[in-house]
């Protein structure tokens, strides 16, 4: 102890030494700072922003690919606005964003409070259970679903042999229940993430809140609503970040269960981008549509993390 | 939030100079692509080439495809030993997506084989990437071995233009005709015999419906599966040229007529006497072959890719034939083409090496091969002994149809945009939620505006 008083002292008395340093930040000059940040920039600018700056480029063009493009101007943009098919592919983005995040957090929410307050034995247990989805590759989840959901499938039997045959249809190729049915998928599959986030939230919260709330007379509804979801808001903010994305930019679930199917009540933008610069050669046309996905999910991204975090703080 | 700004701006800096500096996407490739000239002169002589690396892209990966290719090629470099190939072989789907970079890269392989249609093949032709093979297709006698309804597949303008006419830019090896699987037991049971006119069809799936069985097997989910029974429909109703026309996306032809109106309604029909099974929209294409090979339903309409599986599940219980006509010895007009052709690419050094291959894995050998290994070669097959049963009803249709000048393009080859705008709305109109009249529009519009913009 005394050698280091005596060090640092002496590092302070050298510091005066050199007026010309006061008043800026400790440690070693900005310039040097950036130095640090040099590689791990280098690889966020080849990876990300280089090909992020191609494709708003590529979107002004008209492209096949192969050949020279010629410059298109905004008509890419227009198309998007324009075309009823490509819009609709936006809106159905948005309905999945309900099924990918909204329902999930009603349920982890329920979920969460449930394995947090009743303190079961194996809370691990039931934990893994819940994620166990989350660790299954999309591309497995969504064949097993889509055998599920056949017309002589899982679902179907499990509800002739309760009597309910009458409910039963094809799933998938139903145009009212298609985009629902692909929309539950993600429900089961951001459940689990969303109850873990939420669980590791209400762990941290002080058990005297509890005990306060208790003491002013709170029942279980209004402690949840005074001291746990005001607590754990960050978590949430985590949580609606998360599955959101994951709704806006859903593929896979879509090119293996439907393909966009049955007509265009499937299709969502990430598949038409995918759709259209590798398979119908509208390299152009693909990237708008890449921009304009990645301004709203930037937007609601940025929206719900403002949200986050001013009520945190 | 102040803080961030500065990084804003200077990202939207960056997007700003990134936008104005870079040049036109592609235009690299533009000087490094010399314009295809054929040669006049070519050499068939493989053996006097000197020391030549053949790089070979193909996507017989499976079973059958996979043991013809390595057949083959080992052949071909005994025979040829100054010639090596050096074979890198990826599946469909992998083939198709890298193959675009791969040709307007400086280093393409030599021979490609590239997916027939306009958005493969036609911008690949259109870029200058491949080499028209008619010089070599004279020397060889190329034409004598393929009928041109065979040809027509890999045949485009320089330009790449108009799809089914013009230069030759590739040979494929197997064929495939989309046809009629039967279940003998159960037309049997339902007292009918297999059908030899489009008529005694009609009667046998009005039988088989009342004995309670399901007359027409279709999983739909997949939305290219009803292309097919939809083009077999279309094959009985409409005038084979006018199916040509419309499937190669050439001006002149329309959609809207009474007899595809007849072959939409007939879809419709169908679907109203039960002849589906509920929610074909629903089911999978690959769930439904194989309930059809288990023994459920008379009919499935779909491509000779299926023999061996069906032949190996049923039997003798199983039978193909063309889509019948109006009387039993009428022209059989079927959907169809050729297996995935070969083609030599522009920046090859060694074209006429290439070329050499070409022949060699398309010569009435290599057909012996093909058949040996369980494929369906797509010249000389009447010719070709099999050992009977489906494989046997599979080689003698697909010879019949291509000897008669039957066959007919798939009909997504129409458009780049066609195989969606197709698949969606037959799925539309087979769930009732288009009229035949919408459905016939709908498809007018994509064949007329590609048309126009096409010149």
């Amino acid at each position: 102890m005394v050698v280091q008083q005596l060090e640092s002292s002496a590092s302070s008395s050298r510091a005066a030494d050199r007026p010309a340093r006061r008043g800026q930040p400790p440690g070693e000059p900005r310039r040097v700072a950036y130095l640090y940040l040099l590689p791990a920039f280098l690889a966020y600018a080849a990876f990300l922003l280089y090909p992020l700056v191609r494709s708003v480029q590529l979107s002004f063009y008209d492209w096949d690919g192969l050949t020279v493009g010629t410059w298109a101007g905004l008509d890419n943009y227009r198309e998007v606005i324009t075309d009823g098919a490509l819009r609709g592919a936006f809106v159905h983005a948005l309905v999945l964003m309900v099924f990918y995040a909204v329902v999930p957090l009603l349920i982890g929410l329920v979920l969460a409070s449930i394995l947090n307050r009743s303190r079961v034995r194996g809370l691990s247990f039931f934990r893994t259970v819940v994620f166990l989805p989350q660790v299954v590759a999309m591309v497995v989840v969504a064949v097993a679903w889509r055998r599920i959901y056949a017309p002589q499938g899982g679902l179907n039997s499990l509800l002739s042999s309760v009597g309910l045959d009458s409910l039963g249809r094809a799933w998938l190729g139903d145009y009212a229940f298609a985009l629902p049915a692909v929309g539950f998928i993600g429900t089961w599959f951001e459940t689990g993430l969303v109850t873990v986030l939420l669980l590791a939230g209400m762990g941290r919260i002080s058990g005297e809140l509890y005990e306060a709330a208790r003491l002013d007379g709170a029942g279980p509804l209004r402690e949840f609503l005074a001291v746990t979801l005001p607590s754990i808001r960050r978590e949430i903010a985590v949580a609606l970040t998360l599955t959101v994305i994951a709704a806006l930019r859903t593929f896979d679930l879509v090119y293996v269960t439907t393909r966009g199917g049955p007509g265009q009540s499937t299709s969502v933008p990430s598949y038409e981008v995918y759709h259209r610069a590798f398979e119908l050669g509208q390299v152009g046309s693909a990237a708008a549509i890449g921009v304009c996905l990645t301004l709203v999910i930037f937007a609601i991204s940025f929206g719900i993390t403002r949200i986050g975090d001013r009520d945190a703080t | 939030m102040f803080r961030r700004t500065p990084r804003v701006l200077s990202a939207a800096g960056i997007l700003a100079l990134g936008a104005l500096t870079a040049c036109a996407p592609g235009s690299s490739n533009d000087s490094a692509t010399p314009k295809p000239t054929p040669k006049a002169e070519v050499n068939t002589d493989a053996a006097s080439m000197g020391d030549v690396t053949l790089v070979v892209w193909d996507q017989e990966v499976r079973g059958g495809q996979a043991a013809q290719m390595s057949q083959l090629n080992k052949e071909f470099q005994a025979k040829y030993p100054n010639i090596t190939i050096k074979r890198v072989s990826r599946s469909f789907e992998d083939l198709k997506k890298t193959l675009r970079l791969a040709l307007s890269g400086n280093e393409p392989p030599d021979v490609v084989q590239s997916n027939n249609g306009r958005s493969d093949m036609g911008e690949f032709v259109k870029a200058g990437e491949l080499v028209s093979l008619d010089n070599y297709s004279k020397a060889y006698g190329w034409d004598a071995r393929f009928p041109e309804s065979v040809r027509q597949y890999s045949s485009y303008t320089a330009d790449g233009r108009s799809f089914g006419e013009g230069n030759l830019y590739g040979m494929p090896q197997v064929g495939e005709v989309v046809g009629i699987f039967y279940n003998a037991k159960i037309l049997a049971a339902a007292g009918v015999q297999p059908p030899t006119t489009w008529a005694e069809f009609d009667d046998a799936l009005a039988a088989v419906k009342a004995k309670g069985e399901v007359p027409m097997m279709l999983g739909n989910l997949d939305k290219w599966p009803a292309i097919h029974v939809f083009g077999t429909v279309q094959g009985h109703t409409t005038p084979a040229q006018d199916i040509k026309t419309l499937a190669f996306g050439r001006d002149g032809a329309s959609w809207t007529t009474p007899e595809n109106t007849t072959a939409a309604q007939t879809l419709v029909d169908w679907v109203d006497n039960g002849y589906f099974e509920p929610g074909i929209n629903g089911e999978g294409y690959d769930p439904v072959w194989q309930k059809f090979s288990k023994g459920k339903g008379a009919f499935l309409i779909a491509g000779t890719w299926l023999q061996a599986d069906l032949q190996k599940a049923m039997g003798s219980d199983v039978g193909f034939m063309l889509p019948p006509g109006d009387s039993a010895d009428a022209r059989p007009v079927a959907t169809g083409g050729t297996g995935l052709p070969f083609a030599i690419t522009s920046k090859s050094k060694n074209p006429d090496a290439a070329a050499a291959y070409l022949d060699f894995i398309t010569d009435s050998h290599a057909m012996n091969v093909l058949t040996e290994t369980g494929n369906l070669p797509v010249a000389d097959t009447a010719d070709q002994s099999v050992g009977g049963g489906l494989q046997e009803d599979v080689f003698t249709s697909f010879g019949t149809v291509v000897q008669k000048d039957g066959l007919v393009p798939y009909l997504d080859y129409a458009t780049p945009t066609m195989y969606d705008t197709l698949g969606a709305a037959l799925q539309d109109l087979l769930a009732k939620k288009a009229t035949p009249r919408q459905f016939l529009d709908t498809l007018e519009k994509d064949y007329s505006d590609f048309a126009a913009s096409n010149g």
